[in-house]
């Protein structure tokens, strides 16, 4: 058979494409676990950061975020609606995925019309306990929202009063590297800590405001929004007033208050 | 051509690496050589993922060079390039998550990385497999050699650090180093790399061109 004839030329495109899909098939299967292995670990780490327990740019070996997480950290399913805690019938807290919950139409609902732009919400979500002696010292609440390109998902950790943040970090975004990108940025992060995610009525307040917000203690509801990143900036503005608010974590955080503390 | 007493082997690996460089001479992969320099950690993973690819390719075109219909050659190259690149992603993934965070908008581009098609194409589709292979690997590791000069320049004069361990002490953590910023944007990657070159072409005078 001639190389150039059309016949051939078709036979042979067909075997390269199935070589290559072979190839790449076979390597995403292969990796898959150790990849979500990845994934668990960077999130668990992020969330250790949320809470002040590991510093922003801080290295850990990948045992010493299990440990912490392990000695640290509890985490806890929630029933949004009620903000009271539950047991999945099925599903360990440690096992809980909250992302898959929500886009799962039997176990999820759809959020009122909101500026965030969340869809759905989930029946249950699942919070962390920062655990000191026996007593929960901080709530690390999940978060997410749209931002400029897509959803930025992370965590915003408060103290025990359940209005002062902790911490706040994001562990997925799409944002311009350099511009929105910037919420991964250490420098902007550590503005968070000292300020009031929640009002004294124990609805959300916080923003991120063009310019310069002042020290916690002048300016306890603003924080300095990213420079060139407004759309990023009023993202995560919206996605705290989300999920802290009625439809969100709202009727939990409001239980806790009420108790005195988580 | 070679030079006297190396093998043609030799010669093809060694090469690119400084005399016929990819960058410095054929100015051919520059977009991301601005990109992943801010940080030697960074510039190291991409140097090896350009490496495996460039290699890996090189060998799989040539090893089909006799039987590739010359009508789809390149989109057959692209195939092969573009299929590595996907594998070496999700190595990266697997392996090392928080590098591949940053790096895999970069990574993806490999495929459009105009070395790895330049050798496939210019190299592979003419010479054996063996060969090829070698000169991927070598032109990989010439791109790879001035990404790394350059990550260097730009993370130690940047940020006073080298692999993300502090060397100078900035004003920052308390230190005495005022790092220049200027270095961890993409126009200092640019001066750099001229005068990389301008030092290569006083060194090698063949490589200048007529003005």
């Amino acid at each position: 058979m001639q190389l150039d004839s059309p016949r051939y030329t078709l036979a042979f495109a067909a075997a390269v494409c199935v070589v290559c899909a072979l190839l790449v098939a076979g390597s995403s299967v292969l990796l898959r676990d150790r990849q979500q292995a990845n994934k668990l670990l960077y999130l668990q780490k992020n969330v250790l950061q949320a809470t002040g327990l590991v510093a922003p740019g801080e290295r850990l070996r990948d045992a010493e975020i299990v440990q912490l997480f392990d000695e640290n950290i509890r985490p806890r399913l929630v029933e949004l609606a009620t903000g009271e805690y539950v047991q999945h019938p099925e599903v360990a807290p440690e096992r809980y995925d909250q992302r898959r919950a929500r886009a799962d139409p039997a176990r999820s609902r759809p959020a009122p019309p909101n500026l965030a732009r969340v869809k759905r919400v989930p029946d249950v979500g699942l919070v962390y306990l920062v655990m000191r002696g026996g007593r929960a010292t901080q709530v690390v609440i999940p978060i997410e929202g749209l931002g400029l390109y897509g959803t930025l998902y992370g965590f915003i950790a408060l103290d025990r009063d359940l209005a002062t943040v902790r911490g706040i970090a994001f562990y997925e975004n799409r944002e311009t590297p350099g511009l929105g990108g910037e919420v991964d940025n250490p420098n902007w992060r550590a503005l968070w800590p000292g300020r009031k995610a929640l009002g004294e009525d124990g609805s959300p307040r916080i923003r991120l405001v063009k310019g310069v917000a002042g020290p916690p203690e002048k300016n306890p509801y603003q924080v300095d929004a990213l420079s060139g990143a407004t759309i990023t900036s009023n993202g995560v503005t919206r996605m705290l007033d989300f999920w802290l608010g009625e439809h969100g974590f709202g009727p939990y955080l409001a239980r806790l208050r009420a108790q005195g503390g988580p | 051509m070679p030079a006297a007493g190396r093998t043609l082997a030799q010669a093809t690996l060694t090469d690119p690496l400084i005399r016929n460089n990819p960058i410095t001479l054929q100015m051919l992969g520059i977009c991301s050589a601005l990109a992943v320099t801010t940080r030697l950690d960074k510039a190291l993973v991409m140097a090896v993922s350009l490496t495996c690819v460039a290699g890996l390719a090189s060998l799989m075109v040539s090893l089909i060079r006799n039987a590739t219909p010359a009508a789809i050659r390149i989109i057959v190259q692209l195939a092969i390039v573009s299929s590595l690149v996907i594998v070496v992603d999700q190595v990266l993934k697997a392996y090392l998550y928080e590098i591949s965070l940053e790096l895999s908008v970069f990574v993806g581009l490999i495929i459009t990385n105009c070395i790895v098609l330049g050798r496939t194409e210019g190299f592979a589709m003419q010479n054996p497999p063996l060969l090829s292979f070698l000169d991927g690997v070598g032109n990989g590791l010439g791109y790879g050699l001035v990404l790394l000069a350059v990550g260097f320049v730009r993370e130690f004069i940047g940020t006073g650090k080298v692999f993300g361990y502090t060397v100078l002490p900035s004003v920052y953590e308390g230190g005495w180093y005022v790092p220049n910023s200027m270095f961890l944007l993409a126009p200092a990657a640019f001066f750099i790399i001229a005068a990389m070159i301008w030092l290569l072409r006083t060194w090698y005078p063949e490589q200048q061109e007529e003005g």
